[in-house]
């Protein structure tokens, strides 16, 4: 768990694929560069698609850790 | 968007051709994905698929040419014989199973992810050929289609990264 705190907090448990990345993309288009996004998953596939949505994008994927079963994201957005 | 060209975004196009349950999922998948990754997106809607523009949607899957259909069942996973397909109600019984899985799953409805494509200004085009020869009307289907044919598609996929057939 990184020590930094989210701007906003998203809880996508429960949606399947593609469901968290389009929340997550709607939650970043309106943040400022530099501005953190938590989010919240339960979908086994987040963790790649994750890394890739970040990858294409240009926004950083901070961290990404267990919150139980949950899988937590820490993205940064870069404008 | 249709007529703004942005540059060094990247481009994907998807025919669109079938309209049953199971295959609307990977095109609106796909198109949604692509566009919140920053992809222009568009989607070619034709035959069977144009039905997926209708306003009001009421998609069914089928065991009929579908061998590989299987549902899980406490705990197993159910084989659907091919034949059951042709008895009166069996559709309709697969395609509730279905809806009622895809909802206990969290997965997205086909409404629901065409709705994230039209506000992701992924570009839909329904085909001319096919509103005439299933005789269709524009009115039924959702606002902000376009109409085309293959030479649209054409334009968008010679400038394309991806083209994808469906």
């Amino acid at each position: 768990m990184p020590d930094i705190t989210p701007d906003i907090v998203l809880d996508t448990k429960g949606l399947n694929c593609p469901l968290p990345i389009l929340k997550a993309k709607k939650a970043l288009t309106g943040m400022e560069n530099g501005q953190h996004l938590e989010l919240a998953s339960t979908d086994p596939g987040a963790v790649k698609d994750f890394q890739a949505f970040c990858n294409a994008t240009g926004n950083k994927l901070n961290a990404h850790w267990m919150d139980g079963d949950v899988f937590m994201f820490m993205i940064e957005r870069i404008v | 968007m249709a007529d703004v060209d942005i540059g060094n975004a990247k481009k994907m196009t998807i025919i669109c051709t079938k309209g049953t349950l199971d295959w609307a999922y990977p095109p609106f998948i796909l198109a949604t994905t692509a566009a919140a990754m920053d992809v222009d997106v568009t989607m070619f809607f034709t035959f069977y698929g144009l039905g997926l523009l209708d306003k009001k949607l009421n998609l069914s899957v089928s065991t009929l040419g579908n061998s590989s259909m299987r549902m899980p069942m406490g705990g197993m996973q159910m084989a659907m014989p091919n034949m059951i397909g042709m008895l009166p109600g069996v559709t309709a019984g697969t395609s509730v199973m279905m809806k009622n899985l895809i909802k206990k799953k969290g997965v997205a409805s086909i409404e629901d992810l065409r709705e994230a494509a039209v506000l992701s200004d992924v570009r839909m085009i329904g085909c001319q050929m096919t509103i005439d020869l299933f005789e269709k009307k524009e009115e039924d289907m959702i606002d902000g289609v376009e109409l085309g044919g293959a030479a649209t598609w054409m334009e968008s996929a010679l400038a394309s990264d991806i083209n994808l057939y469906m």
